[in-house]
C-alpha cells in the first residue's frame, strides 16, 4: 500500500494587487479585473507533501481542488511540480458555499480517497482570510488536526513530527495518523515547475476543458490517458444536496460595503516652528497630552 | 431565550488572555441589549482566582473544566469539551479569540456542531433581518461585520437558521471594560469525563514548547507615535521613540515599515498587525493604505506627518501637517519640552 497524500488546493482572486479597477461602479468586486492564482499557502502545502515524497519511496500526492472548471490550472501547476495525480471538484451546486459546505464536499472526495495517511491544507486562502476549511475537513473526517505547520521534522507510517508556528512561539507536536496538516506561510516555499513533468502534462485536460478546446485530443488520449484530469460531481460524491451551496451555508452575506474614506475636518498645518508650537499647545490645553 | 458563552484562552501565566476578556467585554454588553446572561467557558490545569479574573467583567456564569492534561491547549479535548457544553447549553451566541487557539478549536466547533462561523470580525452587533424570497423575519440576530478579499470590503455576515451564532475578534479589536468591582455570578464546575468523547483526544503530544509573554504592548497605549515607510531608515525611527518617550506613549509602525527592517513585527498596526484606539495617533510617514486604517482609524485624534499632501491619511487626520518628519519630529520634542510642566 502507497503513502498517500491528498493535498487541498484552491484557485483565488490575487487579492494582494487590488487595482482602481477592481470594483464596479455599484461597489460589488469585480472578479474578472483580478488574476486567478495558486492560494500561497497551498503552495507551501504542496511543498510539504512533496518533501515526504522524496522522503519515503512509496509516496503518492494527490491534489484536490473544489471550484469552477478552469481551477483545473491549479491541478496542472501541482503536477509540474511533482505532484501524481489531481481531482477536480466542480459542479453548479456548489455554488455558494461557504466553509461549512465546502469542507462537507471535499471531506466526501478525501473520503472516496481512503486509505490515506494524510491531508495537507493551506493555513487560509487569500480570499477570504478564514482558516477554517482545514480543521472543518479534519473534524468531518474524524481525524487530528495540526495547524500552522512550519517545518516537517519527521514521519513514518504511523506517526507525524511538525513544529508549529503560534503567535508568540513556536510548539512540536507529534501526531498519529491519519492526520490533517494545515501549512503557515512561514514553511519552504514550493519547488519550481519541472521542465520534464511541465513537457509531459501539459496537454492534461479535465472532460468540460476537452469540450472547448478546437483540436481533438482522441489520440493523443488514447495514447496516454493519464492526462485525464478527473472532475467529480455532487452525484459522484454521493453528496446531500441540501448541505450543498446556499442552503448548506449557514452564514448570509447581509451586506457588502466598499471601503471609502470618510473625510474629516482637517487642520492644515505647516511645519514652520509657530504652527508646531500652536498645536502641541492645543494638544496640551485639551489634556490628549499631558 | 439562550445565553453567550465567551471561550476563554490561558495565557503562560496561568491567567486569562486579554482577547478573552476584551470579548467578556462586549460580550455583557450584547447580553444587556439581547437581557440574556453572558456565561464563559474555562478550560485548562490549575487556574486560580478564576472569579475575582472574570466576575468583574460582568460574567454571570463560569463553567470550568480542568485537568492536568488540558493545558497546553491542544485541539481534541477543548473541542470535546466545548462541543458537548454546547449541546447541553445550547448558546445563542458563541465568541472565540481571533488566536492561534481560537482559530484552531472554532471551526472544529461549528463544524461539530453544523453552525456557521464568522472568522476575524471587526465589530459585533444586534438586529434585524428579512428574507427577500421568504419575506419571514429574523429578530435581534448578530452582525458579524469583518474585512473581505483583502480588506477592500466590509462584509455584514449573519447565521438565520443554526445556532449558536459563532465568531472570532482579533486581540485589540474589541476594549476592555470592567463592569463593576463587586458583581458574583454562578461558577460551574464540569466533570471532564462526562464532556471528553475518548481517551483518544488526547492522541496529540506536545514535544517542545517556546510561548513568550505578550512584549511590547501597543495595545494598551494611550498615546501612539506610528511611523512608515516615509520615515526612511531605522535611524530616523529614534526620532520616534524620543518623542514616544518624552510624551508617554509607545512606537508603532505600518507594514512597509517592518518589512523594510525599521522595526519589528510586534510593533504592526493594521489589518495583519494589531488594531488600536488610542487617545492621540500620530502618524509619521504613512500613506494610510486600506490595511493601515483597518487598525487605527478609530483613533480619538489622528495627526499625520507628511510631505504629501494628497497622502490618503490626512483625509481621516484631525490634523495634518505638511513636511519632513525628520524636521518636524524634533520640533514637537523641543516645544513639548518647552510648554509642559
Ligand atoms: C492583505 C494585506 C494586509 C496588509 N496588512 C497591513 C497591515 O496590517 N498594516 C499595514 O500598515 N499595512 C498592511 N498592508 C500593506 C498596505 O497595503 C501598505 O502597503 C502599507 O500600509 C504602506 O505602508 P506605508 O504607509 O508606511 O508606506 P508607503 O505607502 O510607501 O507610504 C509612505 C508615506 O510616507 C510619505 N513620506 C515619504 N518620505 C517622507 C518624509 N521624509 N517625511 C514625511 N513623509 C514622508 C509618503 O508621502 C507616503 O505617504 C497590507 C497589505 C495587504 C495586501
Ligand atoms: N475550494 C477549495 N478547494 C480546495 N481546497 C480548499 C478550498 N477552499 C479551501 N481549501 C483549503 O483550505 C484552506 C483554508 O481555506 P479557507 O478556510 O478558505 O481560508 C486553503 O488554504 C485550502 O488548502
Amino acid at each position: 500500500m502507497s503513502f498517500r497524500i491528498v493535498v487541498l488546493a484552491k484557485q483565488v482572486p490575487d487579492t494582494r494587487n487590488v487595482g482602481k479597477d477592481a470594483m464596479k461602479a455599484d461597489g460589488t468586486v469585480n472578479r474578472a479585473a483580478l488574476p486567478a492564482i495558486y492560494n500561497p499557502e497551498d503552495l507551501n502545502a504542496l511543498e510539504m507533501a512533496l518533501q515526504i515524497k522524496k522522503m519515503r519511496n512509496d509516496v503518492e500526492v494527490i491534489i484536490l481542488t473544489m471550484g469552477p472548471p478552469r481551477a483545473a490550472e491549479i491541478i496542472r501547476e501541482s503536477i509540474y511540480r511533482g505532484a501524481d495525480k489531481g481531482y477536480l471538484i466542480t459542479d453548479r451546486k456548489f455554488a455558494g458555499s461557504d466553509t461549512l459546505a465546502t469542507s462537507y464536499a471535499i471531506s466526501l472526495a478525501i473520503k472516496k480517497l481512503a486509505p490515506y495517511h494524510l491531508v495537507i491544507s493551506g493555513r487560509q486562502a487569500i480570499d477570504g482570510d478564514t482558516a477554517q476549511v482545514g480543521p472543518q475537513a479534519a473534524e468531518k473526517l474524524g481525524i487530528p488536526q495540526i495547524t500552522y505547520a512550519e517545518e516537517l521534522l519527521e514521519v513514518d507510517e504511523n506517526h507525524i513530527v511538525i513544529k508549529r508556528r503560534l503567535e508568540r512561539g513556536i510548539e512540536v507536536v507529534k501526531s498519529p495518523l491519519p492526520a490533517l496538516i494545515t501549512v503557515h506561510s512561514s514553511a519552504p516555499d514550493c519547488r519550481a515547475r519541472n521542465a520534464k513533468l511541465l513537457m509531459k502534462y501539459k496537454h492534461a485536460r479535465t472532460v468540460t476543458e476537452l469540450q472547448e478546446e478546437t483540436r481533438d485530443y482522441t489520440e493523443l488520449y488514447n495514447k496516454r490517458p493519464y492526462l485525464q484530469i478527473d472532475e467529480w460531481t455532487v452525484a459522484d460524491l454521493d453528496a446531500d444536496v441540501e448541505m450543498l451551496g446556499l442552503s448548506g451555508s449557514p452564514t448570509k452575506v447581509k451586506k457588502i460595503e466598499n471601503v471609502v474614506l470618510q473625510q474629516k475636518d482637517s487642520v492644515l498645518l505647516t511645519d514652520s516652528d509657530k504652527d508646531i508650537e500652536l498645536l502641541i499647545k492645543e494638544l496640551l490645553s485639551t489634556h490628549i497630552i499631558g | 431565550m439562550n445565553n453567550i458563552f465567551v471561550y476563554c484562552e490561558i495565557t503562560e501565566e496561568g491567567t486569562i488572555a486579554d482577547v478573552s476578556l476584551e470579548l467578556l467585554s462586549k460580550g455583557r454588553k450584547l447580553a444587556n441589549e439581547l437581557n440574556i446572561k453572558l456565561e464563559a467557558v474555562v478550560i485548562g490545569s490549575q487556574i486560580t482566582d478564576i472569579e475575582s479574573q472574570l466576575f468583574p467583567y460582568g460574567v454571570d456564569v463560569i463553567h470550568i473544566a480542568q485537568d492536568t492534561r488540558l493545558f497546553p491547549y491542544t485541539t481534541l479535548p477543548h473541542a470535546a469539551i466545548v462541543v458537548n457544553l454546547f449541546k447541553e447549553e445550547k448558546p445563542e451566541i458563541a465568541l472565540f479569540g481571533a488566536t492561534s487557539i481560537g482559530r484552531d478549536l472554532a471551526p472544529r466547533v461549528a463544524s461539530a456542531l453544523k453552525c456557521g462561523l464568522t472568522a476575524d470580525c471587526t465589530s459585533l452587533e444586534i438586529g434585524d433581518h428579512t428574507e427577500n424570497k421568504t419575506q419571514t423575519t429574523y429578530k435581534n440576530l448578530l452582525y458579524q461585520i469583518r474585512p473581505a478579499f483583502g480588506g477592500n470590503i466590509i462584509a455584514t455576515i449573519i447565521n438565520p437558521d443554526t445556532r449558536p451564532q459563532m465568531a472570532t475578534v482579533r486581540e485589540g479589536v474589541m476594549k476592555k471594560e470592567i463592569t463593576s468591582k463587586s458583581t458574583k455570578g454562578e461558577v460551574k464546575v464540569l466533570d471532564i469525563e462526562q464532556y471528553l468523547s475518548s481517551d483518544d483526544d488526547f492522541v496529540l503530544e506536545i514535544i517542545e514548547r517556546h510561548v513568550e509573554q505578550q512584549k511590547v504592548n501597543i495595545k494598551g497605549a494611550q498615546i501612539i507615535i506610528a511611523g512608515g515607510y516615509g520615515v526612511g531608515s531605522k535611524e530616523n525611527f529614534d526620532l520616534l521613540f524620543n518623542l514616544a518617550e518624552v510624551i508617554g506613549g509607545e512606537v508603532g509602525a505600518s507594514r512597509a515599515a517592518v518589512d523594510a527592517g525599521y522595526v519589528e513585527h510586534a510593533r504592526q498596526i493594521g489589518q495583519t498587525g494589531v488594531t488600536v484606539r488610542p487617545k492621540l495617533y500620530i502618524a509619521c510617514g504613512i500613506s494610510g493604505a486600506v490595511q493601515h486604517r483597518a487598525g487605527m482609524d478609530q483613533s480619538a485624534k489622528i495627526i499625520s506627518i507628511n510631505n504629501d499632501p494628497k497622502a490618503p491619511i490626512n483625509k481621516i487626520a484631525d490634523y495634518t501637517i505638511i513636511g519632513s518628519v525628520s524636521d518636524i519630529v524634533p520640533k514637537m520634542i523641543k516645544y513639548y519640552k518647552a510648554n509642559s510642566k
